[in-house]
């Protein structure tokens, strides 16, 4: 059951071939077999998880495609009555009183929550290395990342622990561990899905998407998660088209363009071969493969570190110890309550991201980082406006390199910060972008990325799918959890 | 030598409105601790804020109404810093980009020359929390139930020269919000309250000198005292070779001085930043002619309306306009009785207010309402009761429930009227006493005033003095 995309195992339960309840304790059997040596669960919910597929299987004559589909929940979103962790020990006490707009709307949609997924502490990094509840271990190569830092969302969909799963994404942190893991991830356009209830890193930057086994299981995702939310101002009003219908579309005469500076200098060359291959079967589908460039990309990286920590410094604020999350033993004062329980709670990157943002909004240097920064920002997104005139999307890999392995970059941030190097002016720009497997290499997965222009997530979701038709890389799973 | 006080004030203001500025939490006073305290108050992980766009109406209003810029595009930005009344530790406010900046408003200083008064920005901002203090074993409580009350922060230039102005100008921005309704103005809740930014220089100086913020201030009063004594403390320490440190100081009431509560040096660095989660306001221009088409009147307008439509004094008009509710109890009495306007402006102004002060209330919550206030004045105008036999009767109505005829009956207020009746009395009167009448006949005007007394003393103060005048000069003559 397992082996199936979440778009079969949708038409199964729709036959009732099979019944949520037998697919649910499925994945939760492999979710006790499995995830002991991968880590992608923080929280298992199994008794309510079988109680909703029941109800799922009770309701079964009610129309809606995602009923009774099992899904992980990156454990940043809210749900009721459950704890959402963060992946700190700041949160390690809280049990979210409401559900995230985007839970509430799946829950409408009859679908099953397996459970909550490791992460990096408050999203902040490339590996989920840095969770208060442990390193999260590839299942291609468990002495190796799976990136981050959705990492347990996608190892859960990649060890096949789950139909589906959530990420959130703020710099790469759904394309470059879906990249990493051999699955398919899409980071929607910035206000296309509602933030509320979503734990905030970076607000500007913050993006829920959907991380499956194909990009026709993301469109049947995205389709549910999408829309506008009155709780949430910076979501966007407009419809949402019809992403699953529209996957069958054809690609001919669609014009994509490659980024001259990504593939310069420095790219692994098997990287750059698997990429070629994946050019060539867009190529044989009628797309228009030509250059472009995108002057201002190797900006990114500064200004996501200034504009990204600068966010994240005043959106953790609120981690103060007094009225929820951890609390230090016996304060002296109100002083010592704050800096006490926040060093105790907080982690090492979660500390320098908060350091580094307090430092660039600080007087007498906001104007030489913030603002710059922001500048650099609308260059970057100047660029990808430029690039839209002339194709429909923007190729690139994924990440740099495959999985590294675990502990290997933790030393050196700056390093592990490159590993976000394609996916981060996406993000500074606000546009939608996904990842797919286009095969292995020693091993490992590579990840393609596709990016279209704003609310156009159908453009790379049909040519994601289009490949996938072509291709089989995104059906291959990890030996050990065949 | 010679000082010069200059004042700017910062005065926070409530807006009136059902819901907080940025969640559909209630903000009605008075609720048991946090019981007005949804996710959004309480900063739980993950939620956001949406503006309630009736304080953008609210806010745009009030530019218009102290002919102010209103912003076609304003920003909300977070303002940093740890207090566990502020639960995200961060404020949303406005600073770069505020919804109003400059502005004016005309004052009348005491010797009744207008002064016009410079207002930098009006800017929209939540409310904090409460900390509670008390009946917690040495914690601390905190009730965030005004957490993200909406407010609108109003900061006048530094154009005050002495503690009467600035409380004059409070005065008429407190007039201003209440005209426009776009708050209640209670001062006793902190639904208004100011700082005051203070300093003093020498005469024909025009560097200002250093100033001091004082703190929390919640009654016209409390303003006036902290000002003259924060002036007077600021001089002492400049003629006495010191110089003033720029600080915050927080006014006591209970000794009537100012103490120090943070310098400069340890003030903190809020770190504003436009807030990601909100956008841009953007006003719309059919908005803006909706709103400035509705404005309604405002205090100077309904002066103007005044002297014209009642002919009142200029004096009268301005004290009766000082406050929306004095004003609109003042043509509530009116439109009740065909009344002269002069002798309601009278009443209203003197009798009633003093009542109001001496009992410490608000007009809303005044025992005599417009009806019955009316029905008093139709008895002056109507010689039933004397001036001085009404303002028994407006005791009565203060203290009792009984009408103002029920009254007049009751206590045989009514005045003697009739012709025959009181000529017969006053014949009596100038029969009985000879000797005065011969003193009157010859040129000694003064015993008028005895006749007058005797008159009433017959008719136990119940004759119309006018009539008596009338009727004694003839029989006198």
């Amino acid at each position: 059951m397992h082996k199936l995309t979440l778009a079969q195992q949708a038409k199964a339960l729709a036959a009732k071939q099979i019944s949520s309840e037998e697919l649910t304790r499925h994945y939760i059997d492999r979710i006790e077999a499995h995830d002991g040596q991968l880590n992608s669960f923080i929280t298992v919910l199994a008794e309510q998880a079988i109680e909703q597929a029941k109800q799922a299987d009770a309701d079964r004559h009610q129309t809606s495609v995602l009923k009774g589909i099992p899904i992980a929940l990156k454990d940043l979103f809210c749900s009721d009555g459950t704890a959402t962790t963060c992946g700190s020990k700041m949160l390690d006490n809280f049990v979210a009183p409401y559900d995230a707009t985007v839970v509430k709307k799946l829950k409408q949609a009859g679908v099953v929550t397996l459970g909550k997924t490791n992460m990096d502490e408050f999203a902040m990094g490339s590996s989920s290395e840095s969770s208060f509840y442990g390193a999260v271990k590839n299942p291609w190569d468990t002495s190796r990342v799976p990136g981050g830092s959705s990492g347990g969302s996608a190892v859960a969909v990649a060890a096949r622990l789950a139909s589906a799963s959530l990420g959130t994404d703020t710099g790469g942190s759904i394309r470059q561990p879906a990249a990493l893991c051999g699955i398919t991830g899409l980071k929607p356009t910035y206000g296309r899905v509602s933030r509320y209830g979503m734990i905030a890193y970076a607000s500007s930057l913050d993006q829920g998407g959907p991380m499956a086994v194909t990009a026709e299981d993301c469109a049947y995702l995205l389709q549910t998660m999408a829309g506008h939310d009155d709780k949430d101002s910076t979501s966007v009003d407009l419809p949402v088209p019809d992403y699953v219908a529209d996957l069958e579309q054809t690609v001919k005469g669609m014009r994509i363009g490659m980024p001259k500076e990504f593939f310069e200098q420095g790219l692994d060359s098997e990287i750059a071969a698997h990429i070629q291959h994946a050019c060539e079967v867009l190529t044989s589908l009628g797309c228009e493969i030509k250059p472009i460039s995108l002057p201002n990309a190797e900006l990114a990286i500064a200004a996501y570190y200034v504009i990204a920590p600068a966010e994240a410094s005043s959106n953790l604020s609120r981690y103060d110890g007094a009225r929820y999350g951890y609390r230090c033993q016996n304060p002296r004062d109100l002083e010592d309550m704050y800096s006490r329980s926040r060093s105790e709670a907080f982690g090492e990157e979660v500390k320098r991201r908060i350091m580094i943002g307090t430092y660039a909004l600080s007087a007498g240097y906001y104007d030489a980082y913030y603002i710059k920064a922001q500048k650099i920002r609308r260059l970057i997104s100047q660029d990808y406006s430029q690039a839209f005139a002339e194709v429909d999307a923007v190729l690139s890999p994924t990440a740099p390199t495959t999985a590294f392995k675990i502990n290997e970059k933790s030393d050196d941030p700056v390093t592990m910060y490159l590993s976000d190097i394609f996916t981060i002016g996406v993000n500074l720009a606000g546009l939608p972008g996904l990842s797919v497997p286009i095969g292995l290499q020693s091993g490992l997965p590579v990840g393609m990325q596709l990016v279209s222009n704003y609310f156009k997530e159908d453009v790379i979701l049909r040519l994601a799918h289009q490949y996938q038709q072509q291709t089989s890389h995104h059906l291959q799973i990890p030996a050990s959890f065949e | 030598m010679q000082w010069e006080t200059v004042i700017g004030l910062e005065i926070h203001c409530q807006l009136n409105t059902q819901t907080k500025i940025f969640s559909g939490a209630a903000t009605a006073y008075g609720a048991e601790p946090n019981t007005q305290a949804c996710e959004v108050s309480l900063a739980l992980p993950g939620v956001l804020p949406v503006l309630n766009k009736e304080v953008v109406r609210k806010a745009v209003m009030f530019g218009l109404a102290i002919h102010a810029d209103i912003a076609e595009h304003s920003v909300f930005e977070r303002k940093n810093y740890f207090y566990p009344d502020l639960p995200k530790a961060y404020q949303i406010s406005q600073l770069e980009k505020p919804i109003v900046e400059h502005g004016q408003l005309d004052i009348m200083l005491d010797d009744g020359t207008p002064k016009t008064i410079g207002i930098t920005r009006a800017h929209l901002e939540e409310d904090a929390g409460k900390s509670l203090h008390d009946d917690f074993d040495g914690m601390t409580g905190i009730d965030l139930n005004r957490a993200g009350t909406p407010l609108i922060e109003i900061v006048s230039e530094p154009d005050l020269r002495s503690a009467r102005e600035a409380v004059a100008y409070m005065r008429k921005i407190h007039a201003i919000v209440q005209y426009l309704d776009i708050s209640d103005g209670n001062m006793q809740e902190g639904s208004f309250r100011c700082d005051a930014n203070v300093s003093v220089r020498p005469k024909g100086e025009t560097k200002l000198g250093t100033r001091t913020e004082l703190k929390n201030i919640n009654s016209f009063r409390f303003v006036e005292r902290a000002i003259n004594y924060e002036v007077e403390r600021q001089i002492e320490v400049l003629e006495s070779g010191g110089r003033v440190v720029q600080e915050t100081r927080l006014y006591d009431a209970d000794d009537d001085s100012t103490r120090s509560m943070r310098s400069k040096e340890e003030a903190n660095d809020y770190r504003y930043f436009p807030d990601p989660d909100l956008l841009p306001v953007v006003l719309d221009a059919s908005l803006l002619a909706e709103l400035q088409a509705n404005m309604p009147e405002l205090p100077e307008q309904k002066q103007q309306r005044f002297l014209e439509v009642y002919g009142l004094s200029v004096d009268d008009a301005q004290q009766l306009t000082a406050t929306r509710a004095m004003a609109e109890f003042f043509e509530q009495v009116l439109a009740q009785q065909s009344l002269p306007a002069k002798l309601v402006a009278n009443w209203v102004l003197g009798e009633f207010s003093a009542a109001l002060n001496q009992n410490a209330i608000e007009v809303a919550d005044s025992p005599v309402n417009a009806e019955r206030l009316a029905t008093l004045l139709l008895r002056i105008s109507d010689n039933t009761l004397s001036s001085k036999s009404a303002k028994q009767v407006f005791q009565a109505l203060w203290n009792g429930t009984q009408s103002v005829d029920q009254i007049i009956a009751e206590q045989g207020l009514e005045q003697m009227s009739d012709t025959g009746e009181l000529e017969t009395i006053i014949q009596q009167v100038v029969a009985a006493n000879p000797q005065q009448v011969a003193q009157y006949r010859a040129g000694k005007d003064k015993v008028f005033g005895f006749f007058v007394g005797q008159v009433m003393k017959a008719t136990k103060g119940k004759a119309n003095p006018q009539q008596v005048n009338q009727i004694l000069k003839q029989k006198l003559s």
